[in-house]
């Protein structure tokens, strides 16, 4: 089961190379959005090895705060206010 | 519910996550990296969630795991036209070997960018 | 008034799904919960013009709709994972424009969302009746054909779900 963790997280490194390297402001906010539904992943696993779910209430939790980080980042890159 | 279904959701739905993310790595340019993010890493992800709940079976752990799954398959592709069309108006333009770009040609599009209807 | 209700109700099967117990406190305060936001933040939802009423028609027509979309999605997803592994890549991507005869806004978000999650097409923008798709390998460069790969086979659906 932790071999699972494993890939995620080398998922998630790849994700930060992305990060570090993408060329334009739109390519790392696409990693960062990326690496917030992996968390949820690895989340998720945890809560199945441990069996405890308080931890699938963080997978949610950060699926709907990466959802609201994600629209701000591109509302941002379109240059206009947030009220639209 | 049956520990094996479980086990096998999860190997695919991290295949599917591990494929996402090299093609995050590979391709080249912003739209097609998304392309590689919405489809790829959204149903790996929502692959584990099923996991999570044919593990679990009906229990709280099993009917969270469920919703998170429908609250991801609603957002991402949200989140996905949002992102593509603020790198467009950012002026990201599209690969170099590209066949065609509508959108930059229509001159509607490119105007009326943030204040059509809302879809 | 329907709307709030249907808020209302919404909010609260979320919550009681949410918590998987119904303790009395869980009920209340879930209830009250609901309530506030039913009544406090019902304007922000958008209002249709036309008035769509429920019919067990339209459910039907969406749980076949299920399996369609779904078998779409892992072939989407087959399809993306082999162009992303394969060591020249195959892709010839662009940016085309289709045309939707879909009329209600809810109807062209669920079109919108859809295209997004199937084989290498992400919809970038909705102007009027014309959506502008980003499609991953550009087999055809005929419109008219164009419209018919990509929208087409879930417009059958949608229309009768929606409209």
């Amino acid at each position: 089961m932790t071999l699972f963790i494993w890939v995620l997280v080398f998922c998630c490194f790849l994700c930060l190379y992305r990060v570090g390297a993408g060329p334009t402001p739109p390519d790392r906010t696409v990693a960062i959005d990326i690496l917030g539904t992996l968390v949820v992943g690895i989340c998720t696993i945890w809560a199945v090895i441990k069996g405890k779910d308080f931890y699938i209430n963080i997978a949610i939790a950060w699926a709907l705060l990466s959802f609201i980080g994600t629209i701000t980042l591109a509302k941002y890159l379109e240059g206009k206010g947030f009220d639209e | 519910m049956s520990e094996t279904v479980g086990i096998i959701f999860f190997i695919i739905g991290g295949l599917f996550d591990l494929f996402g993310c090299i093609g995050l790595v590979r391709l080249p340019d912003i739209y097609n990296r998304l392309q590689a993010a919405t489809k790829c890493v959204t149903l790996g992800t929502c692959f584990i969630l099923f996991g999570a709940f044919f593990w679990s079976g009906f229990s709280a752990m099993g009917i969270k795991a469920l919703l998170c799954a429908a609250f991801i398959l609603i957002t991402s592709p949200t989140a996905a036209h949002a992102l593509a069309r603020g790198s467009h108006i950012f002026g990201v333009k599209l690969w170099e070997k590209s066949l065609m770009d509508k959108y930059a040609e229509d001159e509607e599009g490119r105007l009326s960018g943030g204040k059509v209807e809302k879809a | 008034m329907t709307k709030k209700m249907t808020i209302f109700l919404v909010t609260l099967v979320t919550w009681l799904l949410l918590t998987w117990s119904l303790d009395p406190e869980e009920v209340i305060a879930g209830v009250t919960v609901a309530l506030l936001i039913s009544v406090l933040f019902s304007n922000l939802f958008l209002s249709q013009g036309k008035k769509t009423n429920f019919a067990p028609r339209r459910l039907g027509w969406f749980l076949l709709y299920l399996p369609v979309f779904f078998y779409y999605v892992i072939k989407a997803n087959f399809d993306v994972a082999y162009r992303v592994l394969h060591p020249e890549m195959p892709i010839n991507p662009g940016i085309v424009k289709v045309k939707t005869t879909l009329k209600t806004q809810t109807g062209k978000t669920f079109l919108a969302n859809s295209i997004t999650l199937t084989p290498g097409t992400l919809t970038v923008d909705i102007v009027g009746d014309w959506l502008y798709v980003h499609w991953i390998n550009i087999s055809t460069l005929d419109p008219e054909e164009q419209t018919k790969l990509i929208v087409t086979r879930f417009e059958r659906f949608l229309r009768r779900i929606y409209e």
